[in-house]
């Protein structure tokens, strides 16, 4: 059952992540949340082909790990997850498109591989920059910049309660697990025939769980407001955060940056 | 001093699945006062506890803290005014580091940031916990997570403390660190608990609770001694007056 252990791990390894002292943390969060829908949008933006414009982007990402100073391998890790989801979306794009588009190092490439291809870049990127605004964020404060962009209030606190309910649920799956195979020493996991009575004890447990948590917080004064403490004002540096990556992402995304830096060396070359 | 008087009155209470846990309870708690809510598993203990709070509300009769019935449309007045510590800690803690869980309430009450800071440092230097301002509640030790509940609910700077099972898994050097903090708040303390060495230390008035009735309500000393009552409520006399398990001498000649 490692495995929702590590689960809660993985889960509380974002929420200390986002605890560091670094400039990225030291920004303004909704600096940092508008820079992630930017990105988002940039990233989707492009069409089905078009890989190679899409690799500058990949800056992006790279620079935050390593300002941050956010441990890369549990992060791509983490973004794996989400893969199975796409790879399952864009498998057969090879078998519907096989006009071929381009040559690489001498093997024809169609259009097909291309697209699954640039859907798997995507979707790497742009869970990699979400993941990226919760490490260096943290949700409390996520949900704090949504509420200054104007999401209501109902939405953030779903958000917010979802995020917390997640670990809740995992606990007691884990403590579940726990007792069920301290008394089944030789199960290599849960017999199907207790699951159902399993599921509903989870079900239940984590539904008086989050009943107890819902009223520690409403005893103490909680009424659908999540407080979460005023952030500091916008700073200049804030707005240069911003506006600096507003400006490399629409670069990237209205040049083609790969091949403009091909056709300067290329040119040195000659 | 009348708005910290804290009045049952005629007191039921019925769970939805038909089970009786309060049974006509009544009784008054002065300002200051000390009192230990004692009883076996399932006495009612908690659920007293709960409709002090407004988070059950009685099937018949009423709770008045002060000159406020306890409604649902006082509970924000009452919720300021009496600070509930949950039995298990991890209940309670869920912001993702002390700070933040401490600063929950006061921010809740829409304090000034600056006004937060302050009452969030004090509290924590109160319970000593200052230094684990930055840290993730999970990661605390359960000494230092049930001080950070009840940092959580000093915050909101409450008249009345009622704590549920406050020593239940502490180790014994936390258990008394924790008595000494507790003996040095002056507010009106409510301690449901099955620690009655802790009463006795503590409380100036024991409630012993069976069925959801009242068995008795008097000095600790003269209820937590009288070993037939504590045996007819499934409890039985504290450690501190029972006599030496090695010699058998009696508790008082060993303190000598």
């Amino acid at each position: 059952m490692s495995n929702i252990k590590d689960s809660i791990f993985k889960m509380r390894f974002l929420d200390e992540t986002a605890e560091k002292r670094t400039p990225v943390h030291d920004l303004h969060p909704l600096a940092k949340l508008l820079v992630t829908i930017a990105y988002l949008i940039t990233v989707v933006s492009y069409g089905k082909y078009e890989i190679s414009k899409i690799l500058p982007l990949v800056f992006y990402p790279v620079v935050i790990l390593f300002l941050a100073e956010i441990p890369p391998l549990p992060m791509l890790k983490r973004t794996l997850l989400a893969m199975p989801l796409v790879v399952g979306i864009g498998v057969f794009n090879p078998v519907f498109d096989r006009e071929i588009i381009t040559v690489l190092f001498g093997l024809p490439v169609s259009g097909g591989w291309t697209s699954f291809l640039s859907l798997l870049l995507k979707c790497g990127l742009t869970v990699l920059s979400v993941l990226l605004l919760v490490a260096t964020t943290g949700m409390e404060k996520i949900s704090f910049a949504l509420r200054m962009l104007f999401v209501p209030r109902i939405f953030v606190l779903q958000l917010l309660l979802t995020y917390r309910f997640t670990s809740v649920l995992l606990e007691e799956a884990a403590s579940i697990w726990n007792a069920y195979i301290l008394r089944s020493p030789f199960a290599r996991g849960i017999s199907c025939k207790a699951w159902g009575p399993l599921l509903g004890q989870m079900l239940m447990r984590t539904f008086d769980r989050a009943q107890r948590v819902y009223q520690a917080m409403v005893l103490r004064g909680f009424n659908g407001e999540y407080n979460t403490g005023s952030a500091r004002q916008l700073l200049l540096k804030d707005f240069l955060y911003f506006a600096s990556w507003a400006a490399f992402f629409a670069i990237a995304r209205y040049y083609n940056i790969p091949l403009f830096i091909g056709s300067i060396m290329t040119g040195v070359g000659k | 001093m009348s708005h910290h008087v804290i009045d049952f009155n005629e007191l039921y209470y019925v769970y939805p699945d038909g089970k009786q846990a309060v049974n006509g309870v009544s009784f008054r708690i002065h300002h200051g006062e000390s009192v230990g809510i004692v009883g076996a598993n399932g006495a009612g203990k908690s659920t007293l506890l709960m409709l002090l709070v407004g988070i059950l509300l009685p099937t018949k009769g009423e709770i008045r803290v002060g000159e406020i019935p306890v409604a649902k449309k006082t509970l924000p007045v009452i919720r300021q005014r009496i600070g509930l510590a949950f039995q298990n800690p991890d209940d309670q803690l869920f912001m993702t580091t002390v700070y933040d869980d401490v600063a929950f309430g006061p921010r809740n009450y829409q304090l000034s940031e600056p006004e937060v800071e302050k009452r969030v440092m004090k509290t924590l230097d109160t319970v000593g916990i200052g230094h684990l301002k930055d840290r993730a509640p999970y990661k605390l030790s359960g000494g230092e997570k049930r001080a950070a509940a009840i940092a959580a609910v000093l915050s909101m700077d409450p008249d009345i403390l009622v704590i549920d099972e406050p020593t239940a898994a502490l180790d014994p050097k936390s258990r008394r660190r924790l008595i000494n903090l507790l003996k040095g708040f002056t507010h009106t303390k409510i301690i449901a608990t099955h620690d009655l060495d802790l009463v006795l230390e503590i409380c100036d008035r024991t409630i012993v609770i069976k069925e959801g009735r009242i068995v008795s309500d008097d000095s600790p000393v003269k209820i937590l001694a009288d070993a037939g009552l504590m045996e007819q409520c499934g409890l039985e006399t504290p450690l501190t007056i029972q006599n030496c398990p090695v010699c058998g001498s009696p508790a008082h000649r060993r303190t000598q």
